[in-house]
């Protein structure tokens, strides 16, 4: 048994060390999970496609081929075009910056906010713990995607108030898990150590704690992205999200019902991007959870 | 000749990883006598559990048995296939593992665990494996039955865990019991009652008892004969009194006098130096030479068991002429 | 346990009424009136006033809170707006048609996915386990419109095994929507399964139920199942609040009336009484699911049972 056990460090504490550089992590990435790096090149490829959209179609989003409506995928129009004779391929690769930006950014709102409040909430413990514990209750108790949909309809449309709702839904699950790994931490000897010759909480979560936390928060962060695009599209689907004539993989899904029995290329093509770019998140982020953190299990 | 309930000759079991094929059992041989009880001894990591498992066919992925043979009475335990390995494991080899804690189911009854082993190896009603678990509780000293039955693992004790455990082993009365490290984990004093223990279950049931551990203290106590087990040979095997009186193999006359030195409360204790060496990739040599201090230029080959006395098997190239 | 559960019901009934108040404070602090929004902007002076004082918007804060909180706990969630309805009316009325769809999809993601799982697991690295997680990781990323567009495309407009809308169908409208509620739900299960019930096959205690002579299936019913369970067990509790959230998407789609049409209709009328209600009480649903789950996770494991 002990044999066996060796070779798996099963119970070899999650640190910040040399392993977890850029450099190791990517080799061991590319060593152990090779679906996580081609998950790696296909969101590269969709980023590139959404910062050279311009150059990449000769139509404009806005271009109306008006003999040519629903038109069936052809040479001109790759992936055909919708109800106003637009180009669904060129508003696709616009429609992913939208897409793409309201998964990443606030995602990075509700990292940071929640990671914040994680770590002080369980380093200091106490009555702060359990105000910033009890708010975080009652946010992960809403149904999420009914919480975004009252925070869309208060803050009204528009891709700013979505990056809020987002990061408004989604900062609670963040902070929980950051407050367990602090919880951890704050018990370990070089915590301790610290505590003892007097360095100040706040250098000590700085410099101690927060480290510590940042390969699950890699993880957590790859992660939360492709739920976050999903949250977007399922608003705009439900015409609460980015407003026409503004596109978004979401917004083309919920145009193209109309038609889903005339021209199912419209709703079809932007659905399938958005399931690849979310698979390639999520198993970007398996594969770094199994070479960051293997202690990290999936909410 | 003594009749004997295992037999085993020239284990091999390994692991095969993506960096190579680790040999945690390599060519070992011995015999349990029939109400035999042996001991096997050496580091962690010297082998001796992965011994113990593949007597039960219990390897993990990615190990398994290369070759040698194990016969238990007779029987070929190697050739047979796993469902029928099933019916051997429990009825007629049972096993005890280091760690009474998580050993057991911790959300099941402590009586029901054992009853199960009744029920699966015999063809009985519920209600006589209740009693028979009851009268074998009884037997390996565990106060209140009746209650203990009902309590959950985490309810008792570790001592009373043990008790649990070789209740579960004996129940069937196997023809051999592995006990893997059986007091490793609890203290002194509940360590001795569980040596005990087994030792009036071996007079009374007839079981023969292998003994896998690191502690010569405790092997010294109970077995017959012994086994010293380095890097997955091996190293060093006979009577208990011989091997005590007078340690041949250069690791177990550091293995002692490390033990000596600690009872002698020694301001500086006999160590080994080094450790135990990464079984990956051994040579051709004496695994033990880079920490033994009577290394010769004959080490870089493996030396073969040598007879030194009748029952006195050493590894080392040292006590070569002796014999002659 | 019994005073570990009443403090349990306690929080439970806290947290209620921490989100009773989130909901009205948001609603309320909408920018400009919300009785404008509410009503349009090219509405009649008069008629805003009569409405403001009608909906006790002219009241302080917490007058407002304690009138509504007080409703909520005697069972009246206002009248709609819109549909000039008793919301307690109307939300008794949908209710059932979410909870049968809820129903519907979680008895397939979780038969399917704890099938799957456990083969996974059985079969770790073999080709089953590949293809079960393969799967189910595209399951877990698949957008339910997708799924819902995809099977109504196919099964229900091109193979007309299935009616396209659900509301007046029978039991056999519920069958696409369940499968693309559920999708989700399922790769989770699936993979949550897996995982647990490979860690508890590390456990020491298989490889003693393994010594005892069980074969490899029983060891993992009788010893494996039961042990890594309890996780699952937890997740389907908080997956029930994703399939009554998700239920949102899908009843669109598939013109079911239940809860999360409803609160799309509050929203298109803006209709702030009903979307109150609609939230408050679907939010109510998963908290009460989780409270449920704790139980019985304690139920299921000795050690909490006796320990709190």
């Amino acid at each position: 048994m002990s044999e066996a056990k060796k070779s798996t460090p099963v119970n070899a504490p999650v640190l910040y060390d040399e392993q977890n550089t850029f450099r190791g992590v990517s080799k061991r990435l590319f060593r152990e999970n090779k679906i996580a790096v081609v998950s790696l090149i296909v969101i590269l490829i969709f980023l590139l496609g959404a910062v050279f959209a311009p150059w990449l179609t000769e139509y404009g989003y806005e271009d109306i081929d008006a003999i040519n409506r629903l038109g069936k995928p052809s040479k001109e129009h790759l992936l055909g075009t919708d109800e106003l004779g637009r180009d669904v391929l060129t508003r696709m690769l616009y429609g992913s910056r939208i897409s793409l930006l309201v998964g990443i950014v606030p995602t990075v709102i509700s990292m940071l906010a929640g990671a914040a409040l994680g770590i002080i909430a369980g380093y200091i413990g106490g009555r702060v713990d359990s105000i910033i514990m009890r708010l975080a209750d009652i946010m992960l108790a809403f149904p999420s995607m009914l919480l975004a949909m009252v925070i869309m309809y208060t803050l009204g449309d528009g891709i700013i108030n979505i990056f809020l709702a987002l990061a408004l839904v989604n900062w609670a699950s963040v902070a929980r898990i950051v407050r367990s790994e602090t919880l951890k931490l704050r018990e370990t000897e070089f915590v301790e150590a610290a505590r003892s010759i007097g360095v100040s909480p706040f250098k000590i979560m700085r410099r101690h704690i927060m480290p510590n936390c940042i390969p699950s928060m890699i993880v957590l962060f790859t992660l939360n992205i492709p739920s976050a695009i999903l949250s977007e599209s399922s608003l705009s689907f439900l015409g609460l999200g980015i407003q026409k004539p503004m596109a978004s993989w979401g917004l083309m899904v919920n145009t193209g019902r109309q038609y889903l029995y005339t021209a199912p290329w419209m709703s079809l093509a932007p659905s399938i991007a958005i399931m690849l770019i979310v698979l390639a998140f999520n198993f970007l982020g398996d594969g770094l959870r199994d070479v960051l953190d293997p202690h990290l299990k999936k909410q | 000749m003594k009749k004997m309930t295992l037999q085993v000759r020239d284990l091999c079991t390994s692991f095969f990883t993506d960096k190579g094929e680790i040999k945690a059992v390599n060519n070992v041989s011995f015999d349990v006598p029939k109400r035999g009880i042996i001991g096997i001894v050496g580091e962690s990591g010297c082998g001796k559990s992965m011994t113990a498992r593949s007597v039960m066919r219990l390897i993990k992925y990615p190990g398994r048995i290369v070759s040698g043979s194990i016969t238990l009475e007779g029987k070929e335990l190697t050739r047979l296939t796993e469902s029928e390995m099933a019916n051997v494991r429990g009825e007629e080899i049972s096993m005890i593992f280091q760690e009474p804690m998580t050993s057991l189911n911790p959300v099941m009854k402590a009586g029901r665990q054992v009853q199960e082993v009744v029920m699966l190896h015999r063809k009985v009603s519920k209600k006589e494996a209740r009693a028979e678990v009851l009268r074998m509780f009884e037997k390996v000293g565990i106060s209140e039955p009746e209650k203990r039955y009902e309590c959950y693992p985490h309810e008792l004790s570790g001592g009373l865990r043990q008790r649990v455990m070789i209740a579960m082993a004996m129940i069937c009365r196997p023809k051999l019991l592995i006990a893997d490290e059986p007091t490793t984990a609890l203290d002194v004093t509940v360590e001795a009652q569980i040596l005990e223990l087994m030792r009036n279950l071996r007079d009374e049931i007839g079981t023969s008892i292998m003994l896998i551990s690191h502690n010569l203290g405790v092997v010294a106590e109970i077995c017959d004969y012994v086994h010293v087990m380095y890097a997955g040979r091996v190293v060093e095997q006979a009577e208990t009194f011989e091997l005590f009186d007078n340690p041949r193999h250069p690791y177990t006359i550091g293995l002692m006098n490390a033990v000596d030195s600690l009872e002698r409360k020694q301001a500086v204790l006999d160590t080994i130096p080094g450790t135990v060496p990464n079984l990956l990739g051994l040579g051709e040599g004496c695994s033990f030479a880079p920490r033994c201090g009577r290394r010769t230029g004959r080490c870089d080959q493996m030396s073969e068991l040598i007879e030194v006395v009748p029952g006195h098997l050493v590894r080392c190239h040292c006590h070569r002429q002796e014999v002659r | 346990m019994a005073t570990n559960i009443l403090k349990r019901v306690g929080q439970t009934v806290i947290i209620l009424i921490g989100v009773a108040l989130l909901i009205f404070i948001m609603l309320r602090i909408i920018p400009g009136n919300a009785i404008v929004t509410m009503m349009g902007e090219h509405a009649n002076p008069e008629a805003i006033v009569r409405m403001t004082a009608e909906l006790g918007l002219d009241q302080p804060f917490y007058v407002q809170f304690w009138k509504y909180i007080t409703g909520v706990f005697s069972g009246d969630l206002g009248t709609s707006y819109s549909l000039n309805r008793s919301v307690s009316e109307l939300i008794a009325a949908s209710f059932p048609n979410t909870l049968r769809l809820a129903i519907a999809a979680a008895l397939f993601a979780w038969t399917l996915g704890i099938v799957c799982g456990i083969i996974a697991a059985v079969r770790k690295n073999g080709l089953l386990d590949h293809l079960f997680m393969g799967v189910s990781l595209l399951g877990v990323s698949v957008p339910v419109f997708m799924v819902a567009m995809v099977l109504q495309y196919f099964l229900a407009h091109k193979l007309q095994l299935f009616p396209i809308s659900s509301g007046s169908a029978g039991w056999i409208g519920y069958v696409l929507p369940a499968i693309a509620l559920g999708w989700n739900s399922a790769g989770s299960i699936a993979r949550l399964t897996r995982s647990t019930l490979l860690e508890v096959l590390q456990e020491d205690y298989i490889d003693t139920a393994r010594a005892k002579g069980y074969k490899q299936l029983p060891v993992i019913m009788r010893h494996g199942l039961r042990n890594a369970v309890l996780p699952v067990i937890t997740m389907m509790a908080v997956q029930l609040s994703s399939l009554l959230s998700g239920a949102v998407i899908c009843e669109t789609i598939f013109s079911i009336n239940g809860i999360g049409r409803l609160a799309v209709q509050a929203i298109e009328g803006r209709d702030i009484p009903l979307l109150q209600g609609t939230i408050l009480f679907s939010t109510a649903l998963v908290i009460l699911g989780n409270l449920v789950a704790d139980c019985l996770y304690s139920l299921l494991d000795p050690r909490i049972r006796k320990e709190v």
